[in-house]
């Protein structure tokens, strides 16, 4: 009798928690039915929707376990993004290699970016959320201010592309003498204020810092005194045309760069990536004389070895010179694979480590992919999995990133991270550097961030110069209808938040359409917003009301 | 001899001041002087700023009762705004400025009646609108930046589908040719456009000066301070100041918080239509989005903080924040033209204001 | 040889805090497994001694100390925790530095999580050397087993009762390695009886493996249960260090108070006052208050009308509670009875409207909006309860800042206030002065009861005189019932009429001002039972 009211309990506290999630589920099988589309319709677009915004959404987890919620700074993230896109485009690269060239140039960027990002939110320790807000308003400013005026402006792009064609001669213009001093006579200045400032308030002054800033200014103005260099800088500062054009087509350049890449190329660079990094972390283990697994390693070895030579067989060959995967295959190959991993770990456990194994969690990932191949039965969904075409690529980086969230878990830092996260004193107490270890969950979640733009973008095919104001909150709205809370996220809910927002966007638009009659128009954007505002507002206000509650 | 200068009085004042809103004011007579020597008019140029201090001052002003009760800076006015706007449209839409027993007694008192007859309905709504979101945010002590600005955000995106699909008739309303909804710029021309602009308006020169809107402002600011200086009005800046303290004087926190909500929602309404009629357009849809954040930024720059606020502040920010935005158009478009670099402008002073302020309540040292 | 033997020794040790001496040449001596009570009132520099030992930094950031500090025969220069934990000291902490939502080993491993390299941390660094689970289980399953809790390593520390928490926080402890000595501050005081005889017990086996135990505590019964010797503090000042064996419970409490009691107001005039147990002003039955670190658990009390009641007791011992749970600050619960009105003590402001001020024991929390200025601050309750300075006009009542400002200038000679003007803010006054513009409020409501909490605390002795006298002037000239409650037992015991003991939350007992410091002593460490005196 007990185990019954507590079974029914634990299962209504479940339904509880995840009231967002069930909401949004009753709604989209509302709007799926009113707008009459059929599953053909729906799932193959529902994945590729899951391929373009998937990795965006898990670059938010990372910062959720550091304490810091939900990061609306990732908008910074996605700048970075386009802002790498932008120079690559300009050297005229194209392709997966300029897309990886894209991506590697995005690092650096995003990173320094994260740092600021990270310093800030550390002296606003309690009010992340919203000084991530407005500093992506802020952020936002200084972009405009980049693609406007410095791209084009302060510094020539000549590229018919990327920039707005414009008559040069209609300016007043500046040349680059004066404003090469005013900025330096305004940093200047600045410096000396900041520096009153501090004296003001009995703050330290670093001297030498000083020195090195107000010295560095002096230099360059002195610069532009120098006869030598005056035809040089009195040249106008505008010389094509000013800003960046508002929409940039990347057909023929990146588009679907990441989603186009051959299962083989994967399998590939995959095998000869896995050589080197085992034959270096052997010498490593070498060198610092730590035991070597030389059973498992042997045993992995031969697997990978066997795995790369099946592909040399021509069937197999064929089938991996393409690179997408039809949705049935996958879901064809699923049953047996999950049942085959399970197994793997079993055999794992028993023989070759020697621990015992807890079979419960097996059931649960092997019973999903049956109902899954189960339902593949129904002639409709038969039909849409037919159709749906899975880059391997792009999901491959997806679950690069769930490995990612995982594996950095397992690390002294990830350690460090959730306890900053869970207690700042605890932390602190411990001997942990509280602020350090927030800015690197900062930069970590930046740089996803800005790879998840850039999947983003080469799988839409068009970058929307100024169109990435809306990022965060799309992406933080889908992570909560998944599940998760400003203080709480994982992978699986982060996938599901995605499958289940993009799947209500899917069916809404023309749900609107067949409500409202004629054209929705703009009624679907608000709505998308209204739901997106709608999800963070009651997420927010939740989490609000159950710190209240604690107290 | 440094020592002297920075022990002194005004120094230390100005180090209190803040560095940003120094360099605010800064560049605000920047402009002044910029606008002179460009000789783009600085007659004209001044009255811009004070017609866009009187348009933007009462929304400015409703962040005062919210900051002052405790419940921070009201990022969600937009909930006021909104119940402003549907007063605002309900008075057309009833065409009480043409109403011909009106017209009869003066065209001037039809218009002032429609005018009223906006603010009055818009207040109601403010007022129950404003109720239930105090209700809500005593629920969320200590998260209510975040929680208002996305309530704010979500009504103005519920409002927008509500535009589109509330059923005005009036012609100057909806789109024309059997469009859908309301259209995203309404037109006051017909209605009450400049009904207090236009009380007292003198010109001198090139000067415009809107003296009934300056006097509405005005107005609506001492209503504020005597509230203030009201029994109620103490009360509730106790909560804010220190909610223990009121507590152990016998008052009902959470009572004067809703207090508070209310009355900044209300203002919020009032301030909205005194700004559209005499910018002469209710601007609609996604427009009020950022209002919450440069009516609090123009707080801020005044001297505000999040947990006090003063009639001064908004006055002086205000000033100065509208005062940097009316000249730096002209100065823009002169430089470089074609170009939104005052939008750009507006975008880092309003949001850099706000950053500067959290980055000062420091929650916590670094080894913390 | 004789110098080895000790694991600490504390020579002389000074303190002093802006000219403030807390510690006045203290000596402290723990030899290897020993179980050594420190003890003390509030205020007798217990806290302070530990944070030398701890190397805190409010200690070096404040002119350091006097006195030399020897870790096993060797002078040890401790400046920091880090330092400290280096020389093998640790600290049970009385607030738990635990994370719920971690696993017991996960806490008892926090920061110092043991890792195994891997290929990425070798290039970018020893942070991304990955976790050894299956070791720190091991190490956490060691530490549990030596004191004796048996739990699993793998379960959330969430939802724990109170005691395993505080077995975990000494798991943390004992496997740091290398710990020689571990102090215990007040571990007893939010265990309940069982737990707190298990925690003795584990205290046993931990100091039979030869690690010293410094046992903070004011519960006599404890130490004489387990403690082998122990050091009494007063006032900042070494009074004894007894074997255990040599001494008793009523011996202890008479070191912790015993001083010459200075009447610090002068009787001049003839008390005529008439204090009666059947005139009583408020009656407490089964009275409990919800305050977070001083609950009350149920008192009754009657207080005579007329009189000076004092409330005393150790800090967190639910003292402070009583006033706040009258004024509505904190949910209280049980039956109080104003003048034979029964008080509604869920409604805000019913105290006030009874005629009950309180000049709380938190001047810049809860006793004053420092922003504002004094004149604001004294005219602040009456304002709002009694509606005066306030200037009616139509329907609503305005500041009268000219009555108000009256009003303040008059309470600021009657109190001797330090300010330039009355519009000075609160904030800018020195502590003293702070504590009489609270004062000055609770008076403007002309109450016919008032609570003072902490009257004098971080005040100069002539301003704690003036006030105490100004307390006892109110009571004789106007017959306001005072209740004042402090940790101060020299002021009560100058002015009370009677003095009411709490302890754990109840009421231990009610002494009059002259009674033997023994008995006080035991009141205050709860080894006075209900119905007489004990002695164990």
């Amino acid at each position: 009798m007990n185990k019954n009211t507590n079974l029914i309990k634990r299962i209504t506290q479940m339904i509880f928690d995840s009231k967002v999630t069930i909401l949004f589920l009753l709604l989209f099988i509302i709007a799926a039915i009113i707008s009459g589309k059929s599953l053909t319709f729906i799932i193959p677009e529902l994945f590729t929707r899951i391929a373009r915004n998937g990795f965006l959404i898990l670059s938010l987890i990372i910062p959720i376990l550091a304490g810091m919620g939900l990061n609306f700074g990732i908008v910074i993230g996605a700048m970075a993004a386009q802002i790498s896109l932008f120079i690559t485009i300009y050297w005229g690269l194209t392709g997966i290699s300029g897309f990886l060239i894209t991506a590697l140039l995005a690092l650096p960027i995003a990173a320094f970016l994260g740092t600021l990002v990270g310093r800030l939110f550390n002296q606003m320790k309690g009010s992340e959320m919203i000084g991530g807000l407005v500093l992506g308003y802020f952020a936002d400013g200084f972009y405009w201010l980049l693609f406007l005026f410095v791209f084009g402006g302060v510094i020539a792009f000549d590229n018919s592309k990327l920039m707005i064609a414009s008559d040069a001669s209609a300016y007043n213009p500046v040349s680059i003498n004066t404003a090469v001093r005013c900025v330096a006579v305004f940093c200047l200045a600045l410096t000396l204020l900041l520096a009153a400032a501090r004296k003001a308030k009995h703050l330290a002054v670093p001297v030498k810092t000083l020195a090195i800033k107000c010295g560095l200014a002096v230099f360059v103005l002195v610069l532009t005194f120098i006869p030598q260099l005056e035809p040089f800088l009195s040249h106008s500062t505008v010389t094509n045309g000013i800003g960046v054009k508002n929409s940039i087509d990347l057909m023929g350049i990146y588009k679907y760069a990441l989603d186009t890449v051959p299962m083989i190329k994967i399998a590939e660079y995959g095998f000869y990536i896995y050589i080197i990094f085992s034959l270096v972390s052997l010498v490593m283990k070498m060198i610092y004389r730590q035991k070597i697994h030389w059973k498992s390693v042997v045993i992995k070895t031969v697997i990978v070895c066997g795995a790369y030579a099946l592909t040399f067989i021509p069937a197999v060959d064929e089938f991996m010179r393409r690179d997408k995967v039809y949705l049935i295959t996958v879901v064809d190959v699923l049953l047996p694979f999950t049942f085959g991993w399970q197994a793997a770990k079993w055999f794992n456990a028993r023989f070759v480590e020697k621990k015992s194994w807890n079979w419960h969690r097996a059931v649960l990932p092997v019973a999903g992919a049956a109902v899954v191949y189960l339902v593949s039965f129904i002639p409709s969904v038969y039909k849409a999995f037919q159709l749906t075409q899975i880059p391997v690529m792009t999901y491959l980086c997806i679950g690069g990133v769930c490995l990612l969230n995982n594996g950095l878990m397992k690390t002294k830092l990830g350690q460090d991270m959730r306890t900053v996260g869970q207690d700042r004193t605890v932390a602190n107490a411990a001997g942990i550097d509280v602020d350090k270890t927030r800015i690197i969950a900062m930069v970590f979640s930046t740089v996803l961030a800005a790879w998840g733009q850039l999947i983003y973008l080469q799988n839409l095919g068009t970058m929307q110069t100024f169109g990435h104001t809306m990022v965060a909150q799309y992406a933080i709205a889908a992570l909560l209808v998944g599940g998760a809370s400003v203080n709480k996220a994982t992978n699986r809910q982060a996938l599901l938040g995605v499958f289940l927002f993009h799947a209500l966007f899917v069916v809404a638009a023309p749900a609107i359409k067949v409500l409202l009659g004629g054209d929705a128009g703009a009624i679907e954007e608000y709505f998308r917003a209204f739901v997106s505002y709608g999800v963070i507002a009651l997420a927010l206000a939740l989490h609000a009301w159950k710190k209240k509650a604690a107290k | 001899m440094t020592e002297s200068i920075t022990n002194s009085r005004v120094f230390k004042g100005l180090a209190k001041f803040g560095l940003p809103r120094i360099i605010i004011a800064a560049f605000f007579l920047l402009l002044l002087f910029g606008t002179a020597v460009l000789d783009l008019g600085v007659t004209s140029a001044l009255g811009n700023c004070i017609s866009r201090w009187g348009m933007y001052g009462i929304l400015a002003l409703a962040m005062v009762p919210s900051v002052q009760c405790g419940v921070g800076l009201n990022f969600g006015i937009s909930l006021g705004i909104t119940t402003g706007l549907l007063g605002g449209l309900i008075s057309i839409q009833l065409d009480i400025a043409n109403n011909p027993a009106l017209v009869a007694i003066s065209p001037t008192f039809a218009v002032l009646a429609a005018f009223l007859a906006a603010i009055l309905m818009a207040c109601f709504f403010a007022a129950v609108l404003g109720y239930f979101y105090g209700l809500l945010l005593n629920q969320v002590k200590g998260s209510e930046m975040t929680v208002t600005t996305y309530i704010g955000f979500s009504m103005i995106a519920f409002m927008n589908i509500m535009w589109t699909v509330l059923p005005f008739k009036s012609g100057t309303l909806i789109y024309p040719n059997a469009g859908r909804g309301i259209r995203n710029q309404v037109s006051l021309d017909s209605s009450y456009k400049g009904a207090i602009s236009n009380i007292l308006k003198f010109k001198i020169g090139s000067l415009t000066v809107s003296t009934g809107l300056i006097l509405f402002f005005l107005l609506m600011c001492l209503i504020v301070w005597l509230f203030m200086r009201s029994k109620t009005g103490l009360a509730m800046s106790a909560v804010g100041a220190n909610p223990m303290f009121a507590r152990a004087a016998g008052i009902n926190t959470n009572k004067m918080r809703l207090v508070g909500t209310m009355f900044s929602t209300v203002l919020a309404a009032v301030g909205i239509i005194t700004y559209s009629q005499e910018y002469g357009f209710f601007q609609m849809y996604n427009a009020p989005q950022m209002m919450g954040f440069i009516s609090a930024a123009a707080v801020l720059i005044g001297g505000a903080s999040p947990k006090r606020a003063t009639i001064f502040n908004v006055l002086l920010g205000t000033f100065l924040f509208q005062g940097i935005m009316a000249l730096g158009l002209p100065v823009a478009n002169q430089l470089f033209p074609g170009t939104s670099l005052s939008e750009i402008l507006r975008i880092l002073i309003s949001n850099g204001i706000i950053l500067y302020a959290l980055a000062q309540t420091k929650g916590g040292g670094s080894r913390e | 040889m004789e110098k080895t033997e000790y694991v600490l020794k504390m020579d002389n040790i000074a303190k002093q805090y802006y000219g403030n001496r807390v510690l006045k040449g203290v000596d402290l001596s723990i030899k290897p497994g020993e179980i050594h009570a420190l003890m003390g009132e509030n205020g007798a520099g217990k806290s302070t001694l530990m944070n030398i030992l701890f190397g805190m930094p409010v200690i070096h950031s404040t002119g350091g100390f006097e006195g030399t500090v020897e870790i096993m025969g060797q002078p040890a220069n401790i400046d920091s925790p880090i330092k400290a934990m280096e020389y093998g000291i640790g600290m049970v902490h009385q607030e738990f530095m635990l994370i719920p939502g971690f696993t017991v080993a996960e806490n008892i491993k926090i920061g110092r999580e043991i890792t195994t390299p891997n290929l990425l941390s070798r290039i970018i660094g020893p942070t991304l050397e990955t976790l050894d689970f299956e070791a720190m289980s091991r190490d956490a399953r060691k530490a549990l087993k030596t004191i004796g809790l048996q739990i699993e390593d793998y379960i959330k520390v969430a939802g724990l009762p109170v005691g395993y928490m505080q077995f975990i926080e000494i798991a943390r402890e004992i496997d740091k390695t290398g710990i020689k000595l571990l102090v215990f501050d007040e571990p007893t005081a939010v265990l309940a009886e069982s737990e707190a005889e298990r925690l003795l017990e584990a205290m046993r086996v931990i100091a039979d493996q030869g690690i010293a135990i410094i046992f903070i505590t004011h519960r006599l019964d404890e130490v004489m249960a387990v403690a082998d010797s122990m050091t009494v503090l007063r006032d900042g000042e070494f009074v004894a260090r007894k074997e255990i064996k040599d001494t008793s419970v009523v011996d202890i409490a008479e070191l912790m108070i015993g001083r010459k009691v200075e009447k610090l107001v002068e009787e001049e005039d003839e008390d005529n006052r008439v204090l009666s147990d059947e005139n009583v002003a408020i009656q407490l039955r089964d009275y409990k208050v919800d305050m977070q670190g001083e609950r009350v658990r149920g008192i009754d009390l009657d207080i005579r009308r007329g009189e000076i009641l004092g409330i005393g007791g150790l800090a967190g011992q639910g003292k402070l509670g009583i006033p706040n749970g009258i004024m509505g600050l904190y949910p209280a619960a049980g039956t109080v009875t104003v003048n034979g009105q029964v008080l509604n003590l869920d409604k805000l402001g019913e105290a006030l409207r009874h005629k009950i001020a309180f000049v709380s024991e938190d001047r810049r929390g809860v006793g004053l909006l420092l922003e504002e200025s004094i004149e604001q601050n004294i005219v602040f309750s009456a304002l709002q309860t009694n509606n005066r300075f306030l200037k009616k006009v139509a329907w609503m009542q305005f500041y009268d800042h000219k009555s108000a400002g009256r009003h303040a200038n008059d309470m600021i000679g009657q109190l001797d206030i330090r300010c330039r003007s009355s519009r000075q803010p609160a904030g800018r006054l020195s502590g003293g002065n702070q504590q009489k513009v609270c004062l000055a409020r609770a008076l403007t409501l002309e109450p016919e009861i008032l609570f003072v909490s902490e009257p004098t605390r971080g005040i100069d002795i002539g301003a704690k005189k003036l006030v105490l006298e100004l307390l006892t002037k109110l009571n004789r000239e106007t017959g306001m019932t005072i209740i004042i409650v402090s940790s101060e037992l020299v002021e009560l015991r100058s002015i009370a009429d009677r003095i009411a003991i709490v302890s754990d939350g109840r009421l231990a007992c009610i002494l009059k001002p002259d009674d033997s410091d023994a008995n006080f002593g035991l009141a205050m460490s709860g080894a006075w039972k209900k119905g007489g005196e004990e002695e164990s």
